[in-house]
Order: C-alpha cells, then sequence, then structure tokens
C-alpha cells in the first residue's frame, strides 16, 4: 500500500460537513442519507437517469436562449415604451461609478447558467451512453465550483421587486423572458444543484467500454 | 448507538469534488491529489480560519459604505434624487408596500447581518476549541451557505431598474457607488463561508 497507489474505499462515504465515514446502502426513489453525527445530507437516491437529465438539459438550454432573447419586461411613461432583456439589465450597471458591479452581476446570472448548462450537455450526452466525455474530470470540478454562483432565483425575485417597484408610476407589463426566468429557475435547480457524484461511477464502471460503442 | 467513525480514525480522506474516499497513508501529507477527479485533497482546508476572518472583516467594512452610500439616483420629470437601500425600504413601508419592504430589508439587513453573527460566532467557538450546541453550529452553518446569495436580490433589482427606466429628459434611474459596495459584500462574505470549514466544529470533539 506504500508507494505511488493509494487504496480506495468506493463503498464507503464521508460526511464532507463532519467527517464522519459511513457504509454506503442503496436508497429507495426519494430517499436521503443523513449523517448521524451532523444531520448533513450524505447522498440521495437520484430519479433521474441521464437519458432524463440529458432531456432536462436541452429544456433549460431552450429557456435561457428565450430568457436571453425575449425582454422580461416592457414599461410605457406617457406615449414612450421601453423594454429590457438579462443582458440589458446587467450591462445598465456597467454605466457610472459602481460599473465593476456589472461583472459579478452577468456571471451570475448569465456566464454560470450558461456554463451549468453547456457543461452538463456535454457530460450528459456522453454519459448516457457510458461514456467518459472529453474533459469529464474538469468539466466536473467546475460543475462544484460554479453552483453556489449561479443565480437565476435571486434574479427572479429581483425581477419580480423591480416589477412591483415601478408599477407605482409607470405601466409594467411581464415580457416572454420573465416566463422563460421563471421556467429556467426551476429547471437549473433540477438538473444542476443535485449530487452528481453518481456520474463518477457511472462512467467509471467501463472505463474501455468507449471503444466498443461508438 | 455508538458515534460513527471519523475519516481521521479510519485513516481514511475523501476528495470534495468526486466524494471519493482514499487511503489517507502517512507518507502522504494529506496535500496529495485525487486519482479519480485531480483535486488537491485537504484533511482540512488550509489556514481556513484566519482566510474567513480575513473575508468576514473585508465584508463587514465594506457593509458600512454599502449602507450610507447611495445606490440609485433616480430622476422624475426634473427632480432627481440619491436613495440609498434603506431608504428605499422606508418608501415601500410609507407607500403601503409591506411585503416588498420586507422582502428588501431581510436580503439587505437581515441576510448579511446574520452572516456576519453566525460566522463570527462559529470561528470564535472553534478557536476556543468548544464543545458547545455542536449540531446546532453545524446547522447553522448550513443555513448560512443557503441563504448566502440572497442579498445579491438588491443588486439585481437596480440593474433591472435601470436596464429599465429611460426616458431621458422625462425620468432616468442609474445606479450608484453603494451597490458596488453591497455586491462586494455579497461575494467577501459567500468566500468567508467557504473558506470556513466545518469539519473544525467536531475536531474540537477528539480532544
Amino acid at each position: 500500500m506504500s508507494g505511488g497507489e493509494l487504496k480506495t474505499f468506493p463503498e464507503w462515504v464521508v460526511c464532507e460537513h463532519c467527517d464522519s465515514v459511513y457504509q454506503r446502502v442503496a436508497l429507495a426513489n426519494g430517499q436521503v442519507a443523513r449523517c448521524e453525527r451532523c444531520f448533513a445530507p450524505l447522498y440521495r437516491a437520484s430519479s433521474l437517469d441521464a437519458e432524463r437529465w440529458l432531456a432536462l438539459t436541452v429544456a433549460a438550454a431552450i429557456m435561457f436562449v428565450i430568457a436571453n432573447l425575449c425582454p422580461l419586461v416592457r414599461i410605457s411613461l406617457q406615449g414612450l415604451h421601453n423594454e429590457a432583456t438579462l443582458w440589458q439589465s446587467a450591462a445598465a450597471l456597467a454605466h457610472g461609478p459602481a460599473a465593476l458591479i456589472a461583472v459579478p452581476t452577468a456571471l451570475s446570472i448569465i456566464v454560470v447558467p450558461f456554463l451549468q448548462i453547456a457543461l452538463l450537455g456535454w457530460i450528459l450526452v456522453f454519459a448516457r451512453r457510458k461514456r467518459r466525455a472529453p474533459g469529464f474530470a474538469t468539466a466536473m470540478r467546475m460543475l462544484v465550483v460554479l453552483r453556489p454562483w449561479s443565480m437565476v432565483e435571486v434574479c427572479m425575485l429581483g425581477i419580480l421587486v423591480a416589477i412591483i417597484k415601478l408599477s407605482s408610476f409607470l405601466e409594467v407589463v411581464p415580457g416572454p423572458g420573465i416566463w422563460a426566468t421563471a421556467v429556467l429557475m426551476v429547471l437549473i435547480t433540477i438538473i444542476a444543484n443535485r449530487d452528481v457524484h453518481w456520474l463518477w461511477d457511472m462512467v467509471e464502471a467501463r472505463p474501455t467500454h468507449s471503444e466498443s460503442r461508438t | 448507538m455508538s458515534a460513527p467513525p471519523r475519516a481521521a480514525q479510519l485513516h481514511v480522506i475523501a476528495c470534495h469534488t468526486c466524494g471519493m474516499v482514499l487511503e489517507d497513508a502517512p507518507g502522504h501529507p494529506g496535500h496529495g491529489r485525487c486519482p479519480r477527479c485531480g483535486t488537491t485533497l485537504h484533511r482540512r482546508r488550509p489556514n481556513s480560519i484566519a482566510r474567513a476572518w480575513a473575508l468576514l472583516i473585508a465584508g463587514m467594512l465594506f457593509y458600512i459604505p454599502a449602507n450610507l452610500l447611495p445606490v440609485m439616483y433616480t430622476n422624475m420629470l426634473g427632480s432627481g434624487s440619491d436613495n440609498t437601500i434603506l431608504q428605499g425600504v422606508v418608501e415601500f413601508w410609507h407607500g403601503g408596500s409591506y411585503g416588498i419592504a420586507l422582502v428588501i430589508f431581510i436580503a439587505s439587513v437581515v441576510v448579511p447581518c446574520s452572516k456576519f453573527l453566525i460566522l463570527g460566532m462559529l470561528l470564535m467557538t472553534v478557536q476556543r476549541r468548544s464543545t458547545w450546541a455542536m449540531r446546532e453550529r453545524a446547522r447553522l452553518y448550513r443555513l448560512v451557505e443557503i441563504i448566502g446569495y440572497w442579498s445579491m436580490l438588491d443588486v439585481l433589482v437596480v440593474a433591472i431598474v435601470a436596464a429599465l427606466v429611460k426616458f431621458q429628459s422625462l425620468s432616468d434611474i442609474e445606479p450608484r457607488t453603494g451597490i458596488l459596495f453591497f455586491g462586494m459584500v455579497v461575494i467577501l462574505t459567500m468566500l468567508a463561508a467557504m473558506q470556513f470549514d466545518p469539519r473544525l466544529i467536531w475536531d474540537s470533539e477528539d480532544t
């Protein structure tokens, strides 16, 4: 056991929050294994297989495009009209003394959700054939890093607050982009905020399988 | 029921990215790379407490200008005014929109302030190796992780409102410096929470 190769324990799971070690047990659908020491969730039974997961990711991609192309909100004031898309909202911050804040804003509502969808799509297209996508490890690492910075749900609440704020003195009409953002919020939660660990096991089972399947 | 063993007792180390459990060999200082995904392995996050304190204190300092400086300039039919976050809350409250006033108040005051208090408390108790209410403290940490990014709400509202209201002479809304500090508070406190290693809470149990 000394030297380069470290022994691995695939049947064990370690709580990320307190380092307690458990034996993996099979879970029924919808069940969550929790740590006895700190009650943090250890892992969940996934009701999604790669096929369904990919389908939802494609749906999220379509919603993402609509949310970015169509206006979120239209307003009118004394015969004048105006509307704004997600991108225009982030760009509006880039003017004036607070311009720097436009960067994290654009990242959290546009770039990070885009990367999440793109990386998951890439991984899942291969995973449904039990294959490991090129750059699989990097993509999986990025998904873990990106997760806390995806703020579609905060953005949705922000749009609602902005509508209520403006409706006191302007005429405000929700645009198609707001519905796409709402659906995107739900889809991102389903596809990206879940336990992705099992993908490792799934594509690892047959490492040399890829050649024979294409 | 006896408590489950901990990773150090079984001489194993878990990868944060892919969940793989590996032997923590004595020859390896615990800073090797995961053979499956390539992430650097740590028994505990390096300098967790010092980094978390630094980010938390920076966030607290930025919270002062975030509240004192205006976040938005509003020009309505020729009369312009600068508004801070709290002025906005008060206006909504007086205007009768109690729900919205509450939502903004929670996102801009309750969430950041509870993050300061909870993270500060966690860091102090971990430094004192306190065994007090460990399960509850672990829960508070997970709460901080979950609520963290909702303060970004203020930034996004300013962004959307400023993007929409552009009618030159009639009315105009522009972002102001306060919103930059506000965004920095959110980012710094999120980084502080990520730097804090919740496993430290339970390490006090061992000694």
